[in-house]
């Protein structure tokens, strides 16, 4: 389809570019404003306390400190699904919890003023392991959530709203079933996705309700929306959007540090600016869900799933944003990689006094797949069925349908996606490659070779609205109105682009404005591969509403009808005698042609990611190496392909596949600290150990917009993990079914070690 | 021996009431204070930079030198300016994202056009630090192999994990040193 384009599928260079490689892109933490006060936080050394009393009156006396705030102080905002989390409480709630806030003339005054203050504090006992939360005697982290559950659904997913998969009859499938397997399987391990800038922001409140926040932010204009919420709806609230530096997801609930630094503007009448230091960003913001669940399911001998059955559990920490819309995207999600007739799978969201989890990439489809495909691998044993044949037959086909977070069931009007698989396999060499369950691909002395697959999909990438402009201008250009932030996918320019093809105006002409929600109309942001889909529908229809006014406005100058003109690099010309054309200045100096465009939420399409890894065993040492991964998947048109390269090996970090191999938060579940919160002891994957990634890209044109694509960027992180422990388990013959694969855990499975904890598994 | 007849240690460093620093070709006198504006012997010299001179292009994302974002080059070789006290850097060269540009026309330094050719980054939060430590390694070697280029690089944080297209682009530039030769 490459060819058909001017611009589209090109290899185009970032509007950004120029800034980012020259150090001039201006990232959060890199705007001063004059006046301008620096925030810190004063946090809980407790999981669990009241605060019986704070004196602040030492560190008010500290020169250069500007006030200080306590839960006394502090007005009843509150965040959360549902709202009852409070900025300031008189209760902390996990170690990291904010006790108090300082503005100071200085970073180094407000963190000395910290050390001021006196808190006294009552502690109590903390719950860090959902089974014991949910004991009747445990630890109660709030009022509002009986028992620690957190109130399932998502009002703004409709009346509806997933909150688990019931459908058909498990008993009769089961009985249908020809092997059944069960088991606790988990993806507990609650890694950070990590982003290299820290959370921050800077807000300026203007009396008596006005608040500006500079935001960094992948979706810097629902920040709007969840602080009018936080304000308690008495305040006009302004984003401003820039370039984030990393956020893949887990920016989306910045609102506690937006709300901390309105507050001490509010206070003290100037901007202030928290920026959470590495520490406070890997200890006290937002963590990959933990998930657990019990679960049986039945398989006939053919690959067939007949009933899945259990129940999950979701940590979601001290509070919840967003966990049960990751329960719901992940349950709708799982009907799409596997096709059952017959299902009992019911969540619960479990809070315990760790940091609260939020969005990572996978939105509860990486967390419920991570822990269901190690127990359908079981079942896949017993019958015997290669899993690549097992995914090709269960996922999700034109005409099959599935339960979507809304509640309302859709029929799937995509692509099928076994070609894909299929040259994803040969690309790998699956075949030559698969010599059975727990069976190595080779063995060469101590070490030893196994592969893995796994698949995932999304139905979200027609998830929320948007909405765009797009503004002609007489001397030829066009000016782009959407509060899209650039969080690193490129997806700002590739909006350009769409623009850029729609009008037929080279790209450097079109532009886009900042994310700014005061001058831009509504958007939910780039955030479940729903960019490319949702977002391109509403800047395409934005565009092609413009173009339409200006034909229809110039049509009486061409004397021909609207329809029987065409438009090239700023001029208009009648399609059957392009000699007749006129500039785009015709149109009168002194005016503009505004389009604008909706894109209405559609959930019949669904994208997918297959992702084969062969990984290394060494069986004396345990060490696990990362070979090769080949992703494979279908994006129906591609709009620019280094960007997709990059969102495509986007499948090692920020919580992906690695999340299988060696990191993980470490808890310590004595005091509730994180004992890895710093990037030396958190481990990351260095340019010296890059594995081997071939990306297999199909383009079978979607029914989705004019330009028949759709976004893959976030499930590129999803199928790794779980193909991870079945590559491993391959190498070295035995089940594994713990994450991450440590050398401690090969060993331990192998026999060589003893390990502490109980290990997962069937029963 | 009483107190008073001790020596004073720290006066070598107290007694400096000045340094100089070489930044990108330019030269900065700076006092050595705890006044605004002054730098403090506790400020490292990527708070220097950036809260002092306002030269922000240099990121600082762990502040305790484990991810790369804050390399500089300190007489070109690759140093981690989170890590360094700006008073230890009297009379050095440094170099940082800012100071690749050709100053008299203003053009890209063909690294960061090879970063700009290849997509070498996708969020771009670790780019600046990343540049810096390519350009250290091409300093000293014109032409490295790939095996060096991941090793130059390994002390560098990447996330979005760019780090197929940076190694494309700088080797990109590998190739054509070696091309010349």
């Amino acid at each position: 389809m490459t060819g058909t384009y001017r611009f589209i599928g090109k290899a185009t260079p970032r509007k950004d570019a120029a800034d980012i490689v020259t150090g001039n892109t201006r990232f959060l933490n890199d705007i001063k404003i004059q006046d301008m006060l620096y925030g810190r936080v004063l946090r809980s050394p407790h999981p669990h306390a009241f605060i019986t009393g704070i004196d602040k009156t030492k560190a008010l006396k500290l020169t250069g400190v500007k006030a200080v705030i306590t839960w006394e102080d502090a007005p009843d905002w509150k965040g959360g699904t549902p709202r009852y989390t409070r900025v300031l409480d008189r209760k902390v709630r996990f170690v990291g919890d904010a006790v108090a806030l300082v503005a100071a003339t200085s970073v180094e005054a407000a963190q000395e003023a910290l050390g001021l203050i006196d808190v006294k504090y009552e502690v109590l006992p903390a719950v860090f392991e959902m089974e014991d939360a949910l004991k009747p005697d445990a630890p109660q982290l709030y009022d509002e959530y009986p028992g620690n559950i957190v109130t399932p659904g998502v009002p703004f997913f409709g009346p509806k709203n997933l909150k688990e998969v019931v459908m058909g009859d498990v008993d009769k499938g089961f009985e249908e079933a020809e092997v059944i397997t069960e088991g606790t399987f988990g993806y507990e391990n609650i890694p950070n996705p990590l982003p290299p800038e820290q959370p921050g922001v800077i807000a300026l409140w203007e009396e008596p309700d006005s608040v500006t926040l500079w935001v960094s932010n992948q979706a810097s204009y629902m920040d709007k929306i969840t602080l009018y919420h936080v304000f308690d709806r008495k305040a006009q609230v302004r984003t401003i959007g820039g370039p984030c530096g990393g956020s893949y997801g887990s920016k989306f609930m910045s609102w506690i540090v937006q709300a901390q630094a309105a507050l001490l503007s509010k206070v003290t009448g100037k901007p202030v600016k928290i920026v959470f230091t590495k520490e406070e960003h890997l200890a006290a913001f937002t963590l990959r869900p933990g998930s657990r669940m019990r679960a049986k399911v039945g398989m006939k001998k053919d690959g067939t799933v007949t009933a899945i059955s259990g129940r999950w559990l979701i940590d979601t920490g001290y509070y919840s944003m967003t966990t049960q819309s990751q329960v719901a995207v992940g349950c709708g999600e799982v009907q799409i990689m596997v096709r059952c007739p017959n299902w009992d799978l019911k969540p619960v969201i479990v809070c315990t006094n760790r940091n609260a989890s939020g969005i990572v990439r996978g939105f509860g489809g990486q967390e419920l797949k991570c822990a269901l495909i190690p127990l359908l691998s079981l079942a896949m044993e017993k019958v015997n069925i290669d899993p690549l044949e097992f995914f090709k037959k269960n996922y999700v086909k034109p005409g099959d349908g599935y339960f979507w977070r809304d509640g309302i069931w859709y029929t799937y009007r995509g692509v099928d996606y076994t070609k894909t698989m299929d040259k994803g396999a040969q690309v790998f060499g699956w075949k030559e490659k698969w010599k059975g369950w727990l069976k190595p691909t080779s063995v060469n002395g101590a070490k030893r070779t196994g592969i893995g697959v796994g698949v995932h999909g999304n139905a979200d990438i027609g998830e929320d609205a948007s909405e765009a402009y797009v503004r002609l201008d007489p001397n030829g250009t066009a000016m782009l109105f959407s509060c899209v932030t650039e969080h690193g996918t490129g997806q700002r320019t590739n909006f350009v682009k769409m623009v850029a093809e729609v009008l037929q105006l080279p790209m450097e002409r079109v532009f886009v404005t900042p994310s700014d929600s005061l001058i831009n109309p509504y958007e939910f942001g780039p955030a479940g591969s729903r960019g490319t889909y949702a977002i391109g529908s509403a800047v395409i229809a934005a565009a092609q509403d413009a173009r339409q006014k200006l034909f229809e406005l110039m049509s009486p100058m061409l004397g021909a009808e609207p329809s029987d003109l065409d438009t090239f690099d700023g001029t208009v010309f009648i399609k059957n005698n392009p000699e007749k054309r006129i500039p785009w200045k015709a149109m009168s100096i002194d005016r503009t042609v505004t389009g604008y465009g909706r894109f209405e939420p559609d959930y019949t399409l669904s994208n997918c990611m297959m992702t084969f890894v062969e990984m290394e065993v060494d069986t004396e040492t345990g060490k696990v190496d990362l070979l090769r991964v080949v992703n494979a998947t279908d994006v129906g048109q591609i709009i620019d392909p280094p960007g997709l390269e990059g969102q495509l090996n986007g499948c090692l970090g920020s919580g992906g596949i690695d999340s299988a191999i060696f990191e993980e938060t470490v808890i310590d579940h004595k005091t509730g600290h994180i004992l890895n919160a710093n990037m030396i002891d958190y481990k990351w994957r260095t340019f010296s150990e890059l594995p081997v990634i071939d990306n297999v890209v199909f383009e079978t044109p979607f029914p989705s917009h004019r330009f028949h694509a759709v976004g893959v960027g976030e499930i590129a992180t999803t199928p790794g993990p779980s193909a991870v422990l079945m590559a491993v388990s391959n190498a070295i013959g035995t089940w594994l079914h713990e994450y991450p694969v440590t050398p401690e855990k090969v060993l331990n499975a192998l026999g060589k070690v003893t390990q502490k904890t109980g290990k997962p598994g069937a029963t | 021996m009483s107190v008073k007849d001790k020596k004073p240690v720290k006066k070598k460093i107290l007694e400096k009431h000045h340094i100089s620093l070489t930044i990108n070709g330019y030269i900065y006198e700076l006092d050595v204070g705890g006044s605004p504006g002054q730098i403090e012997p506790s400020h490292t010299l990527a708070h220097t930079l950036r809260e002092t001179l306002g030269l922000t292009g240099t990121k600082v994302s762990c502040d305790s030198g484990a991810c790369g974002a804050c390399t500089v080059l300190i007489d070109e070789k690759a140093v981690l300016s989170c890590m360094t006290l700006t008073i230890e850097c009297d009379k050095k060269r440094i170099t940082t994202i800012e100071g690749l540009k050709d100053r008299a026309t203003g053009g890209l330094d063909p690294l960061q056009q090879a970063f700009i050719d290849h997509t070498a980054f996708q969020c771009g939060f670790c780019t600046p630090g990343i540049i810096m430590s390519a350009k250290a390694l091409l300093a000293k070697k014109s032409s490295p192999s790939e095996e060096e280029v991941r090793e130059a690089l390994s002390g560098n944080f990447c996330r979005c994990i760019s780090h197929y297209q940076v190694i494309n682009a700088i080797m990109s530039l590998s190739k054509k040193t070696g091309q010349e030769k």
